[in-house]
């Protein structure tokens, strides 16, 4: 662990390499999270998270209350589904998600009773097992944006060596900020689910990142931290230098341990697990509550967005709701994003539903998200410098372009993240992260002919 | 709602262009360029025309002939007219800038694929050919300021050629330091003033167009061997520090992208062969100056340069690294 604190606050272990620098944009960083209304009706995706898909537990016709199991997988890698409202199941064939798949989904009809399902009541979670088997039955995913089931990050023995738990609030995403007012907002939470954490599962070390444009967060969180005396002082804030992509999840881990995930494994190889902050709040209320994941907070901006909010909404909410709620379009817009503007998915229309891991809803006038025209590479360097992994992100893509798979793994395109520091800061305007993409297409295909 | 683009991330880019980058070359060759007028007269700025009009021209023509979208918006033919230009003696025939500009833009640049796939620098490509084709001409050197006082140019020995004979004393004949340093003194157009090139460099570093590594390594490479080689003469060094093309080959020329190594030990393994070779050449081949022909051997090998010098994907180090960090 780091030793150099300035005012009790821990500073990065090693600086994360490259990343670029890329206008905040935070515009809904001082409004408050607001609730929307019940939408007539919700859609939700069987899948909403990294791993197997849901099967529908429910047929068109049932009446189904808020918090009630609709989908489930008897896989481990997977997480359940919870219906969002109330009111009769319509339909379970497939609809269009965000990243253009078509997946199956149960709609729901609203009976405008929001009612709450009967059987919720707070889980019992005295040992360890019993605690990652609530968190599964929470239905919780990496709120952050990737979506990766918590329970499985969870469910590790006492006998691994794993010492850390880092709390993800660096937001390094521009214009997104439901993380920051998570910490400012529901601060308690956040601390009560991080000693939660770390008594039920062992943690010695408990790490907050923050990047330093957010002070607010730092110093409230800081606050309760210090006050903390049952708990041995274990929960340390540190501050991270503004840059993208401080939030990676490989990046959390070497800024909070000085520690490098090798490629193809997980932070828990070296003893770590990373959470995002809206994840670990939300594992405290639910103890207390057992009310399932069925709502969460997104931020609506960008510059065709009437009025840019913090919003929480049901999961399976149709995107044109949330967007009609921020007073609709104030021009016309040409591009919408689902996340963030550097990792997000450009939606085909509006008629998306809101999923779990969906932490943003950016729309954009033209003029305002540049498409800069492509030309030939200059072999500038940029992307090298860049790349947060140490990659080689042009010569990969003449790997890609030859479909060399050979070459495409010795120069590690597996290990890209496609957190997209490459393209951005192309001058030449080049798609890298789809070339990163179609380069791991290849080393795939290859390996499936081998 | 009108149709939406759909693309894949990230949605937003930097600022930065080719076109910008390249203007920024340009507004960092422009006070070279001034001073080459005040020292050699208006013929300097007419060659440079000259040179940027048929690099333009031949980058145009190529685009037209083979049917491809034109790529002279990028202005890096105006940066190899330029640069071009500012390797030659102001008393070049206009004919032969052709020659050479022909060379630069078609053969080596364009034969090969373009914009960042040309394998040596196209301008030092041109030069050289036109100093083997044309060898009287390119090493006819003009004496500095003398088209002030009106009379007819008078040919001078540059400073390199003098230093040749260097015995353990510095020849009489030499200029002194000062003019060095402001550029008065026989040589190419653009290649004389060096306090304007170093304010030309330091644009460029400023502007993060290019990284110190490359200039800081090859001039250092060339001062320390000199050094050694007169056995500590430091005015003989600050002379071939000062003299020939080095300082533009340094800033201008060895830091083209396409041509050098985008790695940093890259950067300097390829800094610091240019160094010698431009050392040797000038300690003991027949050749006065040796920057151009460094730089394009040095550019040969920036292919294996990179294979050996490509960094390690995050998380690949060898694990001893990590444990003695995390014991410290």
């Amino acid at each position: 662990m780091s030793k150099s604190t300035v005012g009790g606050i821990l500073k990065a272990v090693r600086q994360v390499k490259g990343g670029v620098f890329v206008d905040h944009n935070k515009l809904t960083k001082d409004l408050e999270v607001v609730r929307i209304t019940p939408p007539d009706k919700v859609v939700l995706p069987m899948q909403q998270h990294i791993g197997a898909p849901c099967v529908p537990a429910v047929k068109t016709g049932d009446t189904v209350s808020v918090g009630q199991v609709i989908g489930d997988s008897d896989k481990f890698v997977s997480a359940p589904i919870h219906a969002s409202i109330s009111g009769k199941v319509i339909s379970t064939s497939e609809v269009r998600v965000a990243n253009g798949k078509m997946v199956p989904a149960v709609t729901i009809e609203n009976d405008g009773e929001m009612r709450l399902f009967e059987g919720l009541e707070p889980p019992k979670a005295e040992t360890r097992e019993d605690f990652v088997k609530a968190v599964r039955a929470s239905g919780l995913v990496g709120l952050g944006g990737a979506g990766f089931p918590t329970h499985v990050k969870l469910a590790f023995g006492p006998d691994k060596d794993i010492d850390t738990l880092v709390v993800n609030a660096a937001e390094c995403e521009p214009y997104i900020t439901v993380d920051y007012r998570e910490c400012i907002e529901n601060s308690w939470d956040i601390m009560g689910g991080v000693y939660t954490l770390a008594e039920m599962l062992g943690f010695k070390n408990v790490v907050i990142a923050v990047e330093d444009n957010k002070p607010d967060a730092i110093k409230v969180l800081k606050a309760i931290a210090d006050k903390d005396n049952d708990h041995g002082n274990i929960a340390k804030l540190m501050t991270l230098k503004s840059k993208y992509p401080q939030g990676a999840e490989k990046m959390m881990v070497q800024s909070a341990t000085g520690r490098r995930v090798p490629p193809g494994k997980l932070p828990a190889d070296v003893g770590c697990v990373v959470m995002n902050v809206a994840s670990v709040a939300f594992i405290a209320r639910y103890l207390k509550s057992g009310k399932p994941l069925v709502s969460r907070s997104m931020t609506v901006s960008g510059s065709a967005i009437a009025q840019p909010k913090n919003v929480r909404v049901p999961i399976g909410i149709e995107a044109q709701k949330v967007i009609d709620f921020c007073g609709g379009f104030k021009e016309d817009p040409v591009k919408i994003i689902a996340g963030g503007p550097m990792m997000g998915a450009a939606l085909i229309n509006t008629q998306i539903p809101v999923i779990k891991s969906n932490n943003a809803l950016l729309a954009f006038a033209d003029g305002t998200v540049t498409n800069k025209k492509e030309r030939a590479c200059i072999h500038c360097g940029r992307c090298a410098d860049a790349c947060p992994m140490n990659l080689l992100p042009a010569e990969i893509e003449n790997f890609a372009v030859r479909k060399d798979a050979e070459s495409l793994v010795k120069y590690g395109v597996n290990v890209c993240m496609e957190c997209g520091s490459c393209a951005y800061s192309c001058p030449a305007g080049k798609p890298l992260v789809q070339y990163m993409r179609l380069g791991k297409e290849i080393v795939r295909e290859a390996g499936a002919a081998k | 709602m009108k149709n939406l683009t759909v693309s894949p991330s990230p949605h937003v880019r930097s600022s930065e262009t080719v076109s910008g980058i390249m203007l920024d070359v340009i507004i960092a060759l422009v006070p070279a360029l001034i001073a080459s007028v005040v020292i050699f007269g208006f013929r300097a700025a007419l060659i440079t025309a000259v040179c940027i009009g048929c690099c333009v021209l031949f980058e145009f023509l190529w685009g037209k002939i083979m049917k491809k979208e034109t790529t002279i918006g990028d202005f890096s033919a105006v940066v190899t007219g330029i640069l071009l230009a500012f390797n030659l003696p102001v008393s070049i025939p206009l004919w032969m800038c052709v020659v050479g500009c022909f060379f630069a833009i078609i053969v080596v640049k364009q034969f090969f694929g373009g914009i960042g796939q040309n394998f040596v620098n196209p301008a030092i490509g041109g030069r050289i050919v036109m100093l083997v084709s044309f060898s009287s001409a390119m090493t006819r050197w003009t004496e500095p300021l003398v088209w002030q006082k009106g009379v007819d140019a008078a040919t001078t020995a540059t400073p390199l050629s003098v230093l040749k004979g260097y015995d353990g004393t510095l020849s009489s004949s030499l200029p002194s330091l000062w003019h060095m340093l402001i550029g008065v003194r026989g040589g190419c157009i653009g290649e004389v003033c060096a306090l304007a090139l170093l304010a030309g460099g330091v644009y460029l570093i400023a502007r993060k167009v290019i990284k110190p590594v490359i200039p800081l390594c090859f001039i250092g490479t060339v001062a320390v061997i000199m050094l050694i080689a007169s056995k500590g003469d430091l005015e003989f060094t600050a002379y071939q520090i000062l003299s020939g093309g080095l300082i533009l080959g340094a800033f201008f020329m060895a830091t083209d992208y396409s041509t050098s190594p985008i790695t940093f030990w890259g950067k300097v393994i390829f800094a610091v062969g240019c160094g010698i070779i431009t050392s040797v050449i000038r300690l003991y081949a027949n050749l006065p100056e040796g920057v151009s022909y460094s730089i394009i051997i040095m550019n040969i090998l920036v292919p294996h340069i990179e294979a050996i010098t490509r960094p390690k994907p995050f998380g690949e180090e060898k694990e001893k690294k990590n444990k003695k960090e995390e014991a410290a």
